[in-house]
């Protein structure tokens, strides 16, 4: 069977993604800044699947090591799941905040898939999954660094997607909006626009099986993200978003 | 940040901000910090044993550690739900050795409530299983307890609503079966005399609950049908069955998908609803083997239903009389008759011996009914307790929702159990709305 990296694999959303492609069959690679906390999930995805899971030490914003970590491991399926979010009012004052999130999210992913990308079109197999957010469709306030940042990644895996094609290497992007995780258990959402990491995992196993693009979670997302875009930006600047 | 919360009776209703944590070091953290909080799982207990200014909820802390499947022994994380469980254990050839009436709650509930089944006579409460645990403790310092090993603290825990600290880990024995199916019995009873010697008759059974008609008067008071069960052998399986022998139930479930007025569930209604519930055992005796779902989590076939009660929620009360108590029973059906207040589904357990200390079994009698809220429902069930009381009798508290603290006094080792809380969370900073409540934390 194939095996499944899962980058970023201590989050809601990367747990959840892990034990889904599991239950299908898949072997599992996590990885994680700090793997030690990842034996429980490794004992609890062999356990409940029957199938092997590894884990793996894997920092996003140490460029330099990850040739190393991907040549050594060589999953089928690569999933980038890892990204920051910091409080914006905070980023925007503090540079090392914001650099912090443009470079695990933007540069630490591009350096990392690039490796990946290399290896897939050169063997004529793989696929890359990259969770990214509607916060990247269009530039706000409310979202100012964070929503930068998974622009660049969102622009960043359609062009991957575009040069991987002839390759037989396909790429797809996930745009989540709302997600019950720990990073939002504080803030008040919408339950009818918020989905569960469950949910999120069985979007993108279903959207992979289905060789789909782009996909939104949850689907609606995108015609919410199409009007957004689509106001006037002199209208735009105006509001509060 | 707080929000209104409620647990599975949706009453009451209380601001709580509720956090999670995935590892030990984001626990370690929330605990650390000066606020009170109160351990919290799949929110299926009745009232407020989970509710507080603060719960720490297990439900992304349920990874499974270890399963022996020679030995059958399960070891995980306390908020994983008992269903996940089964989904893993079952096709090994293993099943829960005491599992209560949902699998929806999760293995930290089973041991802060220390549930029983159908099965207490014989297997006991969930306690009697586990193997030892880890406990975080008011201080965030975390422990191993057994049966052997800081047993104070063990026994405590077992029932005592986590009010000694955060479960987070638990390792357990497991029942061996040949088949996922049960070979169950079922026997209509005219009245409340009846169905007890049937209690009676059919005790060497490994499962025994009834239902019970709380609504008819007179001389068919009482009524209801018993259900007894065994895990079925393969042998006794049909052809269709034997080819999957440790087949899982469909996760298909139904879903009620709304909020039922008040007014749709009265008197009349229950009446039909009992009325044909009765009448569908068209036989005295009616025998079957079936899938466990529907033996052991009829309800759960159906999410929320606990939405069918209307808006206001509802008082799941449980109570439990020594089997000399008979007329307790009997009085406290009555009462209810007389009022025209019952509900669907009440269901009716012989229990075994207590074992453990803040244990609600004991032997005797349990009888559990919803009542959905309404006025004069609180009222009423504080004329019931007063029954319960005169007989030596006692509320389970994790269905408890409006008690008074006096309730407990039929706990006899209640203040034993006050002392271990009290050593293992001195300030009281691990507590619920119902442990200021019923005075098992001393309220600030």
């Amino acid at each position: 069977m194939e095996t499944v990296l899962v980058l970023g694999a201590t989050s809601d959303i990367g747990i959840a993604i892990a034990r889904k492609f599991a239950a299908a069959g898949y072997n599992i690679q996590l990885a994680a800044r700090k793997p030690e906390q990842l034996d429980a999930v490794k004992s609890d995805i062999e356990i409940r699947s029957g199938v092997s899971c590894s884990t793996h030490a894997f920092d996003a914003v140490k460029y330099d090591s990850h040739a190393a970590f991907f040549n050594g491991i060589k999953p089928d399926i690569t999933i980038a799941v890892f990204g920051t979010m910091y409080e914006e009012e905070d980023a925007f004052n503090d540079w090392s905040l914001a650099e912090t999130m443009i470079n695990t999210n933007y540069t630490g992913a591009v350096s990392i898939l690039n490796i990946a990308a290399r290896h897939y079109t050169t063997q004529q197999r793989g696929t890359i999954i990259g969770i990214s957010s509607v916060a990247g469709d269009r530039g706000r306030a409310s979202k100012l660094v964070y929503g930068s940042s998974k622009a660049a990644f969102s622009a960043y895996l359609a062009g991957l997607r575009n040069k991987c094609f002839k390759d037989n290497v396909h790429v797809m992007t996930v745009k989540p909006g709302f997600v019950y995780t720990r990073m939002t258990e504080n803030l008040k959402l919408p339950a009818p626009l918020t989905s569960t990491p469950d949910e999120v995992a069985t979007i993108v196993y279903n959207g992979f099986k289905a060789g789909k693009n782009t996909i939104y979670v949850k689907w609606f997302w995108r015609y919410i993200m199409l009007i957004i875009k689509n106001i006037p930006e002199f209208q735009f600047k105006k509001m509060k978003l | 940040m707080e929000k209104p919360l409620t647990s599975w009776g949706r009453y009451p209703v209380v601001e709580c901000n509720q956090e999670s944590f995935v590892f030990t070091e984001q626990l370690e953290k929330l605990a650390d910090r000066s606020e009170d909080f109160i351990p919290r799982g799949n929110g299926r207990s009745y009232g407020d044993s989970a509710l507080g200014k603060r719960a720490l909820t297990t439900l992304k802390f349920d990874k499974i550690l270890s399963f022996d499947t020679a030995k059958g022994v399960f070891e995980c994380q306390p908020g994983i739900t008992l269903s996940d469980v089964l989904q893993v254990i079952v096709p090994q050839g293993w099943f829960l050795r005491v599992t209560p009436g949902t699998k929806l709650i999760t293995v930290g509930g089973a041991v802060g409530s220390n549930v029983h089944g159908k099965n207490h006579r014989t297997e006991g409460s969930f306690s009697r299983h586990i193997i030892d645990m880890d406990v975080r403790l008011a201080s965030n310092e975390e422990i191993t307890c057994s049966p052997t090993q800081n047993t104070d603290l063990f026994e405590a825990t077992c029932g005592g609503m986590g009010l000694t600290g955060m479960v987070t880990r638990v390792k357990f024995r497991l029942k061996k079966i040949e088949t996922s199916y049960i070979r169950q019995k079922q026997i209509k009873a005219q009245n409340l005399d009846e169905l007890l010697s049937l209690f009676d008759k059919y005790q060497h059974y490994s499962y025994t609950v009834a239902w019970i008609d709380c609504l008819t008067k007179g001389k068919n008071s009482g009524r209801g049908i018993l259900t007894v069960g065994e895990h079925a052998a393969f042998s006794e399986l049909i052809e269709e069955q034997k080819k999957e022998p440790l087949k899982l139930p469909s996760n298909k479930k139904l879903n009620f998908p709304f909020t039922l007025p008040a007014w749709v569930l009265n008197t009349f209604t229950v009446k039909a609803f009992n009325f044909l519930y009765y009448l569908k055992n068209y036989k005295k005796e009616m025998d079957s083997v079936v899938l466990y779902d529907p033996v052991f989590y009829t309800l759960d076939a159906i999410n929320n239903w606990n939405r069918m009660y209307g808006k206001a929620g509802f008082v799941q009360y449980q109570f439990v009389m020594p089997l000399e108590s008979r007329q307790g029973l009997v009085e406290i059906l009555n009462r209810i008759g007389e009022k025209g207040m019952g509900s669907f589904l009440t269901v009716l357990k012989v229990l075994g011996k207590q074992e453990s200390m803040i244990s609600f079994c004991r032997e005797g009698y349990t009888l559990a009914l919803d009542f959905p809220l309404r006025k004069g429902v609180l009222e009423f069930l504080d004329e019931l307790d007063e029954i319960v009381l005169k007989y030596g009798g006692r509320i389970y508290i994790t269905k408890d929702a409006r008690m008074k603290p006096d309730m407990l006094k039929n706990y006899p080792e209640l203040d034993k159990f006050k002392d271990i809380v009290k050593k293992y969370n001195p300030d009281g900073k691990i507590r619920s709305a119902q442990s200021d409540r019923l005075l098992l934390t001393e309220p600030k």
